[in-house]
């Protein structure tokens, strides 16, 4: 029987197979490769072109016509004070929506639309949202075109997807979890609060995160609401007035720029040196994005722990 | 080795409490229901759970009907029959488990020493913390040992150190002796059968009245379950223990009572067969249909 040993190297339909298999591998090396290196060329192209713009004076200064001494500091304010409204208004509301969805609303035809067009939502381009923005907070409501009325249409904005991500987090808890708290005579809440919640955490933060990442880089919908190009003051409360809450919110009601309308306004001037100050500023923006990332990624990894 | 043997005597020769050989007493109320060759045979002591004419529906699915049945207070009785016969939805039924399918609907009443826990006014949270439930996979928290336990009672605002109901519940589940030294560590790291223990002392530090259990020992090694049997013949003296097994052996090493439950025809209808005093389900079934199924013949 020695002589009839078993072949056991790859033929016919195996081969062919594996040879598929191995084509697949390159193939998606390639797209990898690809994405990547498009990225790192972006990076390094505006870093080169940047680099040699980025000091203290950049981050203070004020804009300016002369491309040296403009500065970013408004816009930095602008950005800082309007993704606090963003996140203190949309969060609340978008994963007590999500809460509600999965945990306690009927489930019937009517909820069935609410959720299908939750995602519609979240497609919907930006530039759609500033000019419901235009319409509610800054004709109707008449905020004007100050911090509040840019803060509370980003909210808008990012509501959908920070409900969709929500949603899904807390999807992804094991009904067990919930069935188990319930039989020990848990209420509805007292499940939510103690055992989805906690092991959804995780998962609401990353979809929070890049929402808000969404918004800290948003600029067609706050052209649309009127965020200004040149400002020569600091946008937002000033933090002397802390002890006087009335002159405090006053200052949410000013006008204001952000980092992308900056970047936006430089990086169509025709002058060179404004395109360096672009590429700059939007090495402060990569810089504070991935900051939020970071400081993301550390919440969560505490949540997973515990 | 010769460990794991003493073990496995000991599990087999649990001292069985002195149960009723003969069931046919004129009991008031039970011997209205019960001929003398009645397979469904209501027990004669104090019944906990009264069920008349139970059903159960899941949307236009009619998974249980017609059930009819007294769960005597501190016995242990068990619910066999065949997969999709509806046991477990019956045991959901008792606790009100299936409020939280949106398309499931009870009827008939199930009366829970004399109140009606379907009625208007019955708050579930009520129900549940007087009858606790241990399903069929260990469910754990992701929490610690201690948490995971003091977790029930501390929703229902039972008051103590976290520490002393720990303890005592892990004492009743018998888990103690195993983890008295690491309560912070998490309720995951424990072993199959360690956390369905832990899921029982969970559910007796809420202090209920009565436990169900959903096929506890299904996911568990012969071992972890002859450790959860022998609790449960412990657990009885002080509760009410109702147990759905596929595992016939399992039934009459454990029970005093048991229902046998059959799907009428092919996944419909879930009702109850045969009801009695387990020793006798099990060495002379009054029913063809319950013989045949003890014996292997089908399910």
């Amino acid at each position: 029987m020695a002589n009839q040993s078993i072949r056991l190297r790859a033929g016919g339909a195996v081969a062919r197979r594996q040879l598929v298999s191995r084509a697949s591998r390159y193939f998606f090396l390639g797209a990898t490769v690809l994405g990547v290196s498009i990225l790192l060329f972006l990076g390094y192209e505006t870093i080169v072109t940047g680099a040699s713009r980025l000091s203290l004076d950049f981050l203070t200064n004020y804009p300016s016509r002369f491309a040296e001494k403009a500065g970013l500091r408004p816009a930095m304010f602008g950005t800082f004070w309007l993704m606090l409204i963003t996140i203190f208004t949309s969060i609340p509301i978008a994963i007590g929506t999500a809460i509600w969805i999965e945990e306690f609303a009927p489930r019937n035809r009517l909820m069935t639309i609410v959720k299908i067009n939750l995602a519609n939502l979240a497609g919907v381009p930006s530039i759609i949202y500033g000019i419901l923005g235009l319409t509610i907070f800054v004709r109707f409501a008449g905020m004007d075109r100050s911090l509040l009325a840019g803060g509370f249409t980003l909210a808008l904005m990012i509501i959908p997807m920070t409900v969709i991500a929500s949603q899904e987090a807390i999807r992804q808890v094991p009904p067990s979890l919930r069935d188990g708290a319930l039989a020990l005579g848990a209420t509805r809440w007292q499940a939510v609060r103690y055992n989805v919640l906690p092991n959804a955490i995780p998962g609401i933060m990353t979809g929070t995160i890049l929402s808000i990442s969404r918004a800290i880089g948003e600029t067609a919908a706050l052209l649309m609401i009127g965020g200004f190009t040149f400002i020569r003051f600091d946008p937002g409360p000033n933090l002397v007035d802390f002890a006087d809450p009335a002159a405090f919110l006053a200052g949410l009601n000013e006008s204001f720029t952000v980092i992308p309308i900056q970047i936006y306004a430089w990086s169509i001037d025709s002058r060179r040196e404004f395109q360096a100050n672009a590429a700059a500023a939007i090495i402060v923006l990569m810089v504070g994005v991935m900051a939020l990332n970071l400081l993301a990624a550390v919440i969560r990894e505490r949540f997973r722990r515990n | 080795m010769r460990e794991l043997t003493a073990e496995l005597r000991q599990g087999v020769t649990i001292p069985r409490p002195e149960r009723p050989r003969r069931i046919l007493t004129p009991d008031a109320t039970a011997a209205e229901r019960v001929q003398s060759e009645d397979p469904i045979r209501q027990p004669p002591e104090d019944a906990v759970f009264r069920l008349q004419d139970v059903g159960l529906w899941y949307g236009a699915k009619h998974a249980i009907s017609g059930i009819t049945l007294d769960i005597p207070v501190n016995r242990v009785t068990a619910l066999i029959g065949p997969s999709g016969c509806g046991k477990s939805s019956l045991l959901r039924c008792l606790n009100r488990m299936n409020d939280l399918i949106p398309s499931a609907r009870v009827e008939g009443t199930v009366e829970y020493h004399g109140a009606d826990i379907y009625a208007k006014s019955v708050d579930p949270v009520e129900v549940r913390r007087r009858i606790g439930m241990v399903f069929q996979k260990p469910n754990p928290f992701p929490k610690s040992i201690q948490d995971n336990v003091v977790f029930g009672a501390k929703v229902n605002g039972i008051e103590g150190s976290s520490r002393e109901i720990a303890e005592r519940a892990l004492k009743q589940a018998a888990l103690w002796d195993e983890v008295k030294n690491d309560l912070k560590m998490s309720g995951l790291e424990l072993s199959g059968g360690q956390q369905q223990r832990l899921c029982i002392a969970r559910a007796l530090a809420v202090q209920p009245d009565v436990i169900l259990m959903d096929e506890p020992c299904s996911a568990l090694d012969p071992i972890a379950t002859l450790k959860i049997e022998d609790l449960i013949r412990e657990l009885v003296k002080e509760y009410t223990i109702i147990i759905v097994t596929h595992n016939m052996q399992q039934a009459a090493r454990v029970s005093d009572y048991t229902a046998f439950l059959l799907a009428q025809e092919h996944g419909l209808n879930g009702t109850l067969i045969e009801y009695g005093p387990t020793n006798e389900i099990f060495t002379q079934p009054r029913e063809q249909r319950t013989e045949d199924y003890i014996t292997g013949r089908f399910g």
